[in-house]
């Protein structure tokens, strides 16, 4: 006991001393937490379009109206397509609709052709989609607000949408938890790869194997303080998330923390694993970013949905302890403590931390040879 | 007395390579044991396998009763273990390195205030607790390394090279710290390159190429050679010269510079006609010497290399009308507060080779690199070929060779990669650059190892290839920054036979170095301490300069330590009076 408390009191004071851990603990998580919650957004509001009215009839005025006053859509008057075609092109506008002159005319008259016709910008699709989308809605909105008017071309069955957890569909809900879990990748993985590799440049680790420390209590000395950096970073993170940026949370704290106590297993694991494959500091790093960051951010289903990967991705992000740890701490912040689905997720990322483990003490001798 | 570590029939093969080839020893306890033998001799794998990190692949070895395959916990109790880079934590301090290894070795609490208090008095840290390892020169480094190996109380300790890179006062510290333990009954293993402290040592265990030459008292080794080692003095012309041709006689093994004399070692029984003649052409004196122990090695190990550079011959002779080449007026260097260089005053001239000595961390590296351009002096002017290094850096390179410590080759690029790259960056283009590396190939047998990275050449190609690196734009002036630290004596002698080579076509050396048989080469030796030039001179003037009636005839190392220590009381007194 005595061989373990030197240990991690050594550790300790190295991690004190090292500017990276820290930058990394409590520098990151505020600056990843504002950018995923303002800088970047998946949300589209004030969509510039182009609204081009080429005739003067009372319907087409009163349709004309209605997209100037949606707040999704900033609307450019135009009289002429030509107007705002050279706008698409530059990018300023994101696609346009026409009114077309005999608009009054082909409304009376539905088997006289499209009503309407709606130019978006493909080259970047979501939010041609979106433009697409929003532009027809806008119409078919307009439609059912003309009381009876005409024949009716709205839809017979009258769809009333309602977003469950996530009422305005504000995408930073969805990304803040994810930076967390990047937070936590990094704390986990990356600083632990690299604090084992570093004994091993440094040669230090030959001076601890020659005395009687074991490899399990000069292992296990070294996540300990990770473990608790890691947990102060996600309190730190809820914190922000919570009181800061507003998020909602509600599950519990302690599930919270419970989450993440388990996500560090198969992060620290992994860290492990690392440093035993590669006793070089540049090459552990490189490692780690590449096997844990990496599918952190893009297989966890923080920015992309798992759901409509191709199946084979969806197969490879099984074995990706972000994932679970993602998709807890949404269901936790979001949701509630909702136990059958937060159960599972934490079986599964024990049963990679107990892998990565099992291997990294399979391969851990106190010898050089 | 009793055995500490008994080795039968070792053998360890990493892959294909046997490190080791059948090794079997004894050493006991209460006494001080070298384990000596050039690079990639097998020192640092017997080590490991003493301190049971690693397995023989055939064989045994126990240690302290121990056997280090089966009861290698038990070998790590009783054994401490001092790796080459002393296994410290630079980022902790000294105090916090010893708790560490004070908790790691179970000293309980009771005893421990008392056991850290020792220590520090043992290796006189005492005042430097708080500093950070990392902030330490590399004396107190290893003094604190073995500290840190002593927590154990071994009975068996084992130290790994630990002179490479620290200065002859701090060796001299442990040695005697070294000393004190034997004399408990400890037994102490050493393994070292160099030949002095291996004279030193109680036993010797002599290893080349993985199998063990010699095994006992370096005196027994050192007696066979009773009768061949010779000193020549009074020579008229160049020693240097002298010294190739008597290289070049068959009868002489073993040959090397000391100060305005050639020590030479004879092959045994040979008719010494040749040699009397050449020492008469030269109205030279030969008088016969004590054989030292580094004459046995090199004997032991085949001779040493032959006197002639291929290199050297192929190289112009230099023709500059100057005779100073390089000159520093009242150079200085600050860092902070702290003043690493305080108004050095020297000139070297033309075909000289000028030694640059001092402990570690008094300023002598600092110096040197602003000789080299590669610092910027606070004060004073740095010239090489009467241009100024502050204000035409770029020209004054150009007339310089700098050959790093540790070679500063590109690992990652292959042999003639290197050499392309640095005729390129030393503006050689074209024909002449093909034809400079072509040549160089040539000169240094490169040829079989083109293709491969020079991590994986011998150390002694290594040297070759750096050195060929730094002189591919026939430079008249060579810098060299402790060139063969860490080396042994035979790659040590191959590399000064191509410095005496090229010096001989007027090439200006100037050279920092930790070996004072390095220093016994120069024509003149400058001192360094605290920053301040305190002696510059020949080194046989330097030597008789501490000469008294205790110490007639000291050594270069002798004077060295007497020189520093003058100057560190002197210091010492005027900071008292201030």
């Amino acid at each position: 006991m005595t061989r373990f408390i030197a240990l991690v009191k050594k550790e300790t004071l190295q991690l004190m001393r090292d500017p990276s851990a820290l930058i990394i603990t409590f520098v990151l998580p505020p600056i990843l937490l504002f950018l995923f919650a303002f800088a970047v957004s998946l949300d589209v509001r004030n969509v510039p379009i182009g609204v081009v009215l080429e005739g003067d009839g009372p319907q087409a005025q009163s349709l004309a109206g209605a997209y100037a006053g949606t707040p999704f859509l900033k609307v450019t008057p135009a009289r002429h397509r030509k107007e705002v075609e050279q706008h698409v092109v530059s990018g300023t506008l994101k696609g346009f609709v026409v009114i077309p002159a005999d608009f009054d005319e082909r409304l009376l008259n539905p088997d006289s052709g499209a009503a309407i016709q709606i130019i978006t910008d493909g080259s970047s699709p979501n939010t041609a989609n979106f433009v697409a989308g929003y532009a027809q809605g806008v119409f078919n909105n307009w439609l059912a607000g003309r009381n009876g008017s005409g024949r009716a071309r709205g839809p017979v069955i009258d769809l009333q949408q309602r977003f469950w957890f996530n009422p305005e569909l504000e995408s930073r809900r969805v990304l803040v938890p994810g930076a967390i879990a990047i937070v936590m990748t990094l704390i986990g993985t990356l600083l632990t790869a690299l604090v084992v590799a570093r004994e091993w440049e440094r040669g230090t680790m030959e001076a601890l194997m020659s005395t009687p420390a074991s490899m399990l209590e000069i292992i296990l000395s070294k996540l300990l303080p990770y473990f608790l950096l890691g947990i102060t970073a996600v309190i730190g993170c809820v914190f922000l998330a919570h009181k800061v940026f507003g998020l909602p949370l509600r599950g519990s704290p302690l599930t919270l923390l419970l989450v993440s106590c388990v996500f560090l297993v198969p992060a620290l694991g992994q860290g492990l694993l690392i440093s035993t494959l590669s006793k070089n500091q540049f090459i552990a790093s490189q490692i780690a970013l590449m096997s844990a960051y990496l599918p952190a951010l893009l297989l966890s289903g923080f920015i992309f949905e798992i759901d409509s990967m191709p199946p084979i991705i969806q197969t490879i992000t099984r074995v990706i302890p972000a994932r679970y740890y993602v998709s807890s701490l949404q269901t936790v912040f979001l949701a509630g403590d909702i136990w059958p689905v937060l159960i599972p997720n934490m079986l599964a990322m024990l049963a990679v931390g107990a892998l990565f483990f099992a291997i990294t003490f399979a391969n851990s001798r106190k010898r050089l040879d | 007395m009793t055995v500490a570590v008994e080795i039968e029939r070792v053998i360890k093969r990493f892959d294909e390579v046997e490190a080791l080839v059948g090794i079997s020893a004894r050493i006991e306890s209460g006494r001080l044991t070298g384990l000596v033998g050039p690079d990639g001799a097998g020192k640092t794998t017997l080590m490991r396998m003493l301190a049971a990190l690693m397995h023989p692949s055939e064989g045994s070895i126990r240690v302290a009763g121990c056997d280090i395959t089966r009861e290698a916990a038990a070998v790590h109790k009783l054994t401490g273990y001092m790796p080459q880079r002393f296994g410290l934590y630079e980022d902790l301090s000294v105090m916090e390195n010893l708790q560490l290894y004070a908790g790691l070795r179970g000293v309980d609490k009771s005893s421990r205030a008392e056991t850290l208090e020792k220590m520090l008095r043992f290796t006189g840290l005492g005042p430097f607790t708080k500093r950070l390892a990392g902030a330490l020169s590399g004396g107190m480094k290893q003094k604190l390394g073995l500290a840190c190996a002593l927590m154990a109380r071994p009975q068996v300790l084992l130290l790994d090279e630990p002179g490479v890179g620290v200065d002859p006062v701090s060796r001299q510290d442990l040695w005697a710290m070294v000393q004190e333990l034997t004399s408990e009954g400890m037994a102490v293993i050493w393994s070292t390159s160099y030949l002095d402290e291996a004279e030193r040592c109680e036993d010797v265990l002599l290893l080349d190429a993985g199998q063990l030459k010699f095994a006992g008292q370096p005196a027994d080794l050192t007696r066979r050679l009773q009768g061949r080692s010779f000193l020549v003095g009074n020579i008229d012309g160049d020693r240097r010269s002298f010294l190739t041709e008597a290289l070049d006689l068959d009868l002489v093994r073993d040959g090397v510079i000391q100060g305005a004399c050639v020590r030479l070692v004879l092959a045994k029984g040979a008719d010494r006609t040749p040699l009397e003649t050449l020492v008469r052409r030269h109205h030279a004196s030969l008088d016969s010497v004590a054989p030292r122990f580094e004459d046995a090695f090199i004997d032991l190990l085949g001779g040493g290399p032959g006197g002639r550079s291929p290199l050297a011959e192929r190289m112009d002779a230099i023709v500059s009308d100057r005779s100073t080449m390089v000159e520093c007026h009242d150079l200085s260097k600050k860092f902070g507060d702290f003043t690493a260089t305080d108004k050095v005053n020297f000139a070297v001239q033309k075909g000289e080779i000028l030694g640059l000595l001092g402990p570690n961390g008094a300023g002598k590296s600092t110096t040197f690199k602003m000789l080299c351009g590669l610092l910027k002096p606070s004060a004073g002017r740095a010239e090489v070929l009467g241009l100024d290094l502050r204000h035409s850096p770029s020209a004054a390179k150009l007339q310089l060779g700098y050959m790093a410590q540790k070679f500063s080759l590109y690992g990652l690029l292959s042999v003639r990669q290197n050499l392309v790259f640095f005729s390129g960056i030393y503006g050689l283009s074209g024909k002449q650059r093909r034809e400079r590396v072509k040549e160089m190939i040539k000169v240094f047998e490169l040829k079989p190892y083109l293709d491969v990275s020079p991590d994986t050449l011998p150390l002694g190609f290594k040297q070759r290839l750096a050195l060929a690196c730094s002189l591919m734009h026939r430079p008249p002036v060579l810098f060299l920054d402790e060139p063969t630290s860490g080396v042994d004596p035979i790659t040590r002698r191959e590399f000064w036979t191509h410095i005496t080579g090229l010096v001989g076509k007027g090439m200006t050396v100037m050279v920092s170095t930790h070996f004072m048989e390095e220093a016994e080469y120069c024509d003149r030796v400058a001192l360094i301490n605290r920053g301040q030039l305190i002696a510059l001179d020949t080194p046989d003037r330097l030597k008789a300069s501490v000469a008294s009636a205790d110490l007639p005839e000291p050594t270069m190392e002798q004077a060295f330590i007497r020189l520093i220590e003058d100057q560190n009381q002197q210091a010492e007194l005027e900071g008292q009076a201030a």
